[in-house]
């Protein structure tokens, strides 16, 4: 089991890493779409099965298809790389490890690997979560309603050619 | 079995399970298509394949080895990776969905009880929506990396039409979902034994979940049928109006594979309509023990093949929509639809549980 | 077992990767699609920290999250179609006319 956790975190990592060094978007895309499925199983391997699923269906299947359509649309091609010094790449690289390995060494000491016993596991299925979403987050449930309404009128808005 | 470890016995299982499945449905989306010919070649009163072999039998065969000899063209401006990517990516997403629908009850083997099911997620209806969500990439890449004008315009409107379609699809589910309070397909297959009782007599009836939800089927089977990209709602592949829509550019085996996983993809949305709707693999049993166990399985696929009758029947006699009309369908008469149901659904519910 | 400070590795690691994409990439989208990383990279310690205090809530929070992301790339690619219309161009370096 521990394994599959280890592959998954090696493969989004990868994939995050493709996300960001690719120039064409198309393949940026495409790689966000592995990191988020890799997510999913990850998801699934710490007992949340519905919100593994929910992140393929919405996440993977629905938001990602909004970029890859609008990419499609716009006819996003190579990317031009930007007159930037060098300077900038010596330095900020090395800057960027040193502070992801600081971060990583503070998670490390605050959340010792052997602390504590390994805990119980949690009910992830859909009915637990339905009786929570229901009966204590029943407003801001209500409330994300509300926000896709105004999200799906404020796109259809901005992107219409005229009025 | 005292040589083998629980673990690797279960992993045999499976595997064998997987070997199968795999060659079943092959086998069966081989010959499905040389049904869809002798079926609409009947509608439209000419005889279809019936040359190579008896009645045209060997037609696929002959069909598989054209594909596999033919030549494997790629444009000059396509895009390589997601040009080749997207085919398989199709083909990969159709089979995966089959991997969760159960086929039977089950049978004991040697202290393990083993499930005509490759595996029993208690998720199991939003894994094959996830999987068919993923499908829409299949073709939007398809019709991008072609870098051609007719597959674009029918992967967009492929796309569209498959991600407005899904909404219906999710939707009409719901109904089903609340009556059978569980979201494994086993388990809602299982609802569905026995025969309604009608004021305390039991009656002759089946209890199966299209007598109570006849407009969740109806909304199902369209979107289904619009998932799918089938006629009535083949505008994204119509020859008359794009061509060959986002497969034009594609020859051979790719070309195959399209065709494969559009096949497998009514094999599952089949299979879907009879577990959630039709009482799976209940039927009348009668015999010895092992018929017994095996004639589940063959009431289930005589079920999905009367839906895959009734696809190639739509086709045969079906005009297209346009694509407007295919669209303020989906949205203006299927979506509003599918909320009705689930509303009378819950009400109906909750007053049965309430009074 | 996985202890806890894997998948906060793991979440530390996506953020960070998620920022310096942000930062560094010229076109617009991809630049959205670091934002995406980021908030991915959230979901993975609410995650992790839900399952290891035993308590649903972390995965509801993700529900939100996941809802919230998808109304914000409505609009924000909504936004982009309409900034394209009128500079035709998708690189950031050429959305400059507040400078001075």
């Amino acid at each position: 089991m521990a394994i599959l956790f280890y592959i998954c975190a090696a493969v989004t990592v990868l994939a995050a890493l493709n996300v960001i060094l690719q120039r064409t978007p198309v393949y940026s895309a495409l790689s966000l779409i592995v990191v988020l499925c890799a997510l999913a199983v990850v998801y699934l391997l710490l007992g949340a099965e519905f919100m593994a699923v929910i992140q393929v269906i919405v996440y993977a299947g629905a938001i990602m298809v909004l970029f890859v359509f609008v990419i499609m649309l716009l006819n996003a091609g190579r990317e031009t790389p930007s007159q930037r010094s060098r300077l900038a790449l010596w330095l900020g690289v090395p800057l960027v490890a040193a502070f992801l390995a600081e971060v990583l060494v503070a998670v490390w000491k605050q959340f010792p690997a052997s602390g504590g016993p390994a805990p119980a596991p949690l009910d992830g299925s859909p009915q637990a979560i339905g009786h929570l979403l229901f009966q204590n987050y029943v407003l801001p449930f209500e409330v994300t309603s509300i926000l896709i309404l105004v999200a799906v009128l404020g796109a259809v808005v901005l992107a219409k050619k005229e009025f | 079995m005292g040589t083998f470890s629980d673990t690797e016995f279960l992993l045999l299982v499976a595997g064998v399970k997987v070997a199968v499945v795999l060659v079943v449905l092959l086998t069966s989306i081989a010959y499905l298509t040389w049904l869809e010919r002798k079926v609409v070649a009947h509608i439209q009163a000419r005889w279809g394949p019936y040359l190579v072999g008896p009645h045209g039998l060997l037609q696929p065969v002959a069909d598989g080895m054209k594909f596999i000899l033919k030549e494997d063209i790629l444009p000059l401006e396509a895009d390589r990776v997601i040009y080749w990517l997207a085919p398989f990516l199709g083909f990969v997403l159709a089979f995966l969905s089959i991997s969760v629908i159960p086929f039977g009850g089950g049978f004991n083997f040697h202290g393990h009880r083993i499930m005509f099911q490759i595996a029993d997620l208690n998720v199991g209806l939003l894994f094959v929506f996830a999987v068919t969500s993923l499908g829409v990439y299949s073709i939007a890449l398809a019709g991008w990396s072609s870098n051609s004008k007719y597959p674009l315009f029918g992967a967009l409107r492929s796309s569209a039409q498959m991600i407005s379609y899904e909404l219906s699809l999710g939707l009409a589910v719901v109904g089903v979902l609340m009556i059978a309070g569980t979201l494994s397909l086993r388990g809602i297959v299982d609802a569905q034994g026995g025969f309604w009782h009608v004021a305390g007599v039991n009656s002759w009836l089946p209890h199966w979940n299209i007598f109570v939800q006849p407009v969740g089927f109806f909304v199902y089977f369209t979107a289904a049928v619009a998932e799918t990209n089938r006629v009535p709602f083949d505008l994204p592949e119509g020859e008359t109006e794009l061509v060959g829509g986002f497969h034009t550019e594609y020859s051979s085996m790719k070309f195959a594979m399209f065709f494969i996983s559009e096949y497998a993809n009514m094999v599952t949305v089949s299979c879907l309509a009879t577990l959630l709707f039709f009482g799976g693999w209940h039927g009348p049993l009668f015999g010895p023990a092992p018929l017994r166990m095996l004639l589940p399985i063959f009431w289930f696929c005589l079920k999905v093949f009367c839906f895959l009758f009734f696809y190639i029947w739509m086709r045969g006699t079906l005009p297209r929509f346009r694509y407007d009309q295919l669209m303020s369908l989906g949205w203006k008469f299927l979506l509003p639809l599918g909320l009705l149901n689930i509303l009378v659904t819950s009400f109906v519910i909750a007053w049965r549980a309430g009074g | 077992m996985v202890p806890l400070s894997h998948y906060l590795a793991l979440s530390v690691i996506l953020f960070v990767l998620g920022a310096a994409g942000f930062i560094l990439r010229r076109n617009i989208i991809s630049v959205f699609m670091c934002i995406e990383l980021m908030l991915n990279a959230v979901n993975v310690a609410f995650m992790a920290f839900s399952r290891f205090l035993g308590s649903l809530d972390g995965q509801l929070f993700v529900f939100f999250v996941i809802v919230v992301a998808a109304a914000e790339a409505a609009v924000g690619l909504a936004i982009i179609i309409a900034v394209n219309r009128n500079r035709e161009s998708l690189n950031i370096d050429d959305l400059d006319s507040m400078k001075m």
